[in-house]
């Protein structure tokens, strides 16, 4: 443990491009970049899927089917499949942050009271409108909470981005595991990664809760508390940092 | 002036909602659609404004077939107020009333303003349009839904179980509010309800359907009480017939006679039932002489049972009803009758109202 912090506080550690500030920020740009791909597919599609009660079946299964692929497993065959980089770890990352995101809107959508939407309908907005004006403003609770579930999973899974020979703060488990025991940039460097992740985590999860607090109408605030069901979708972080997180 | 003409709305697994439905629908009345569940008169409500449209036959709003209207175009024409409100939960109050003036292209500033005068109308303060309806009672969202329901100005409205979701008092208040708004408004109301009672006090007239979509009786509501058209319209419309058709003829006719009043705090004058008043002559109970001579204390006070209202300048007065109840409930065998302020105007007898009755029979008054 001591060593672990020695490593940790050591100054040599916190600048230039291998240092951990510069290893949070390639992290960071990680989870960015997949968690909006992730929203920008999974937020249309369960919306859609909400609002015309068509095509449910997708939402339990893609949620289900794409939760059961390990992560680390599926980045090997992305990898042989394509090439060693940036596409097959977002890909990786996407496929891991969809079922959250599309299950959050889905039942978001599904949730706001039948007679909310049947007001709408009856003052004569068409279904469009009930769909922007209506369903999507109450269920961005969930939605939000589906975003937030997603983007810790993705913080706390995209260490794998080092297995594939990129940045992030997996560089520091991959190389600690990779340096053994004995060393002194062996185990305490891949724990000080590992703390490094949950710390961030964390951050990021207060950052959300923030954002969240400010795009949600004060209107739904007692509504958001109680149903934050999306939560259920955080999966435990894979093997390779879950020990030591 | 909206015409059901042979609708029937029957649902792919056979059920048939609704059977054949003629009626007409008067302008500027409220009309009322009652029965128990599963007889299609929410279904027959929401097939006006196209919410659900007919397998067959024809519905004119004003001559015109809604067939040819847009749907979502028709519906910003027809105010629509339903059983739990349905109020927006992420909206202000305020904005949650002006929805459909800025659906019709208001812009905000305006539609805000048509949407603060309508809360007073419906008797809201002005400042609650900042809230959330989270924050309101359901009585209170259910004035917000109906302010929210005229916003547009509609000529119709269409009201599918609005009050039966609130306790009792406040559907009181509720209706009584629907009855004044109707006074000064207007409007076509088509009102969806299971409680006969409610449609017996806010119809103009009333419609009885019975299970299956089949129109069983179109009538006035004391046509309704006094001719049921079959044993079913009778068993629904219930017991105490007789008595709640007094609720449909003024008591005009019954004389006022004296009662003997006492101020809280000082001693009758003579032995007796005395009714007991406040500062400004209002009846606070009855009290029995008899059985104390001193002064009249809060303690002794038995309380009025109903009160009779009656407006001498005006010669307007309550229904029989109210004038029967009233001797009835009194623990003195007499009813106080009090004017609009509410003060002591005299007492009312049992065998005035059976008098004042037997009189409106003979002069064709009560459908015999």
């Amino acid at each position: 443990m001591n060593s672990t912090l020695n490593w940790l506080f050591d100054p040599a550690h916190w600048s230039g491009p291998t240092g951990i500030p510069a290893r949070i920020l390639e992290h960071l740009g990680y989870t960015a970049l997949t968690v909006l791909i992730a929203a920008a597919i999974a937020v249309p599609l369960g919306a859609i899927i909400g609002h015309t009660g068509r095509g449910t079946f997708l939402v339990a299964g893609l949620s289900n089917g794409l939760r059961a692929l390990p992560e680390l497993g599926l980045l090997t065959l992305l990898v042989l499949l394509t090439y060693v980089g940036l596409l097959p770890v977002v890909v990786a990352l996407v496929i891991l942050a969809l079922p959250p995101i599309l299950a959050g809107t889905y039942a978001g959508i599904r949730n706001v009271d039948a007679s909310v939407v049947d007001a709408a309908r009856g003052m004569g907005m068409r279904g469009s409108t009930v769909l922007w004006k209506v369903e999507l403003p109450n269920a961005l609770p969930l939605i939000l909470g589906g975003i937030r579930s997603a983007t810790l999973q993705v913080i706390a899974t995209a260490t794998i981005a080092a297995y594939v020979a990129l940045g992030g703060l997996g560089r520091f488990v991959i190389d600690g595991n990779n340096a053994g025991a004995g060393s002194p940039n062996g185990y305490p460097q891949m724990a000080a990664g590992a703390i490094v992740i949950a710390v961030l985590a964390l951050v990021v999860e207060g950052v959300l809760e923030i954002v969240q607090r400010v795009a949600v109408s004060p209107g739904l605030r007692n509504v958001a508390t109680r149903k934050r069901t999306a939560r259920i979708w955080r999966k435990p972080t894979p093997d390779l940092v879950g020990r030591s997180t | 002036m909206i015409e059901f003409q042979a609708v029937t709305k029957k649902y792919p697994d056979g059920t048939v909602a609704v059977d054949g439905l003629d009626l007409v629908v008067d302008a500027g009345k409220i009309t009322v659609f009652v029965g128990p569940s599963g007889c299609g008169k929410t279904t027959s409500l929401r097939m006006i404004n196209r919410m659900i449209d007919p397998t067959s036959g024809t519905i004119l709003l004003d001559g015109k077939d809604i067939r040819e209207s847009d749907p979502p175009l028709l519906r910003r024409g027809i105010g629509y107020v339903i059983q739990h409100a349905g109020l927006f939960p992420h909206r202000t109050v305020l904005d949650n009333v002006a929805t459909v003036p800025m659906l019709t292209g208001k812009n905000k500033r305006a539609a805000r303003s048509r949407a603060a005068e309508l809360l007073e109308l419906v008797g809201l303060p002005t400042e609650m349009g900042k809230r959330y309806p989270a924050q309101l009672s359901g009585g209170q969202q259910q004035r917000v839904g109906v302010a929210r329901a005229l916003a547009a100005d509609p000529p119709v409205l269409l009201m599918d179980e609005p009050f039966s979701a609130v306790d009792p008092i406040v559907r009181d208040d509720l209706q009584q509010q629907l009855l004044r708004l109707q006074s000064e408004l207007d409007k076509t109301i088509v009102f969806v309800t299971h409680d006969i009672d409610e449609a017996i006090k806010l119809g103009d007239r009333v419609a009885v359907f019975r299970v299956g979509g089949r129109l069983a009786q179109y009538a006035t509501p004391s046509e309704l009480l006094a001719k049921p058209a079959d044993d079913f319209v009778s068993s629904f419309v219930g017991r105490d017939r007789g008595y709640r058709a007094l609720g449909f003829l003024t008591a005009t006719g019954v004389p006022v006679g004296p009662v003997a009043t006492v101020k809280i705090g000082e001693t009758a004058a003579e032995p007796g039932w005395v009714v007991v008043v406040d500062e400004r002559n209002r009846p606070l109970g009855w009290l029995d002489q008899g059985s104390t001579s001193d002064a009249a204390s809060a303690d002794d006070v038995v309380s009025g049972g109903s009160l009779y209202e009656v407006d001498g300048a005006a010669g307007t007065a309550g229904s029989l009803r109210n004038a029967l109840d009233a001797a009835l409930s009194s623990p003195a065998g007499v009813g106080i009758a009090v004017d609009a302020d509410g003060a002591v105007a005299g007492s009312v007898k049992a065998e005035a109202v059976l008098e004042a009755l037997a009189t409106a029979r003979r002069t064709g008054e009560v459908p015999a």
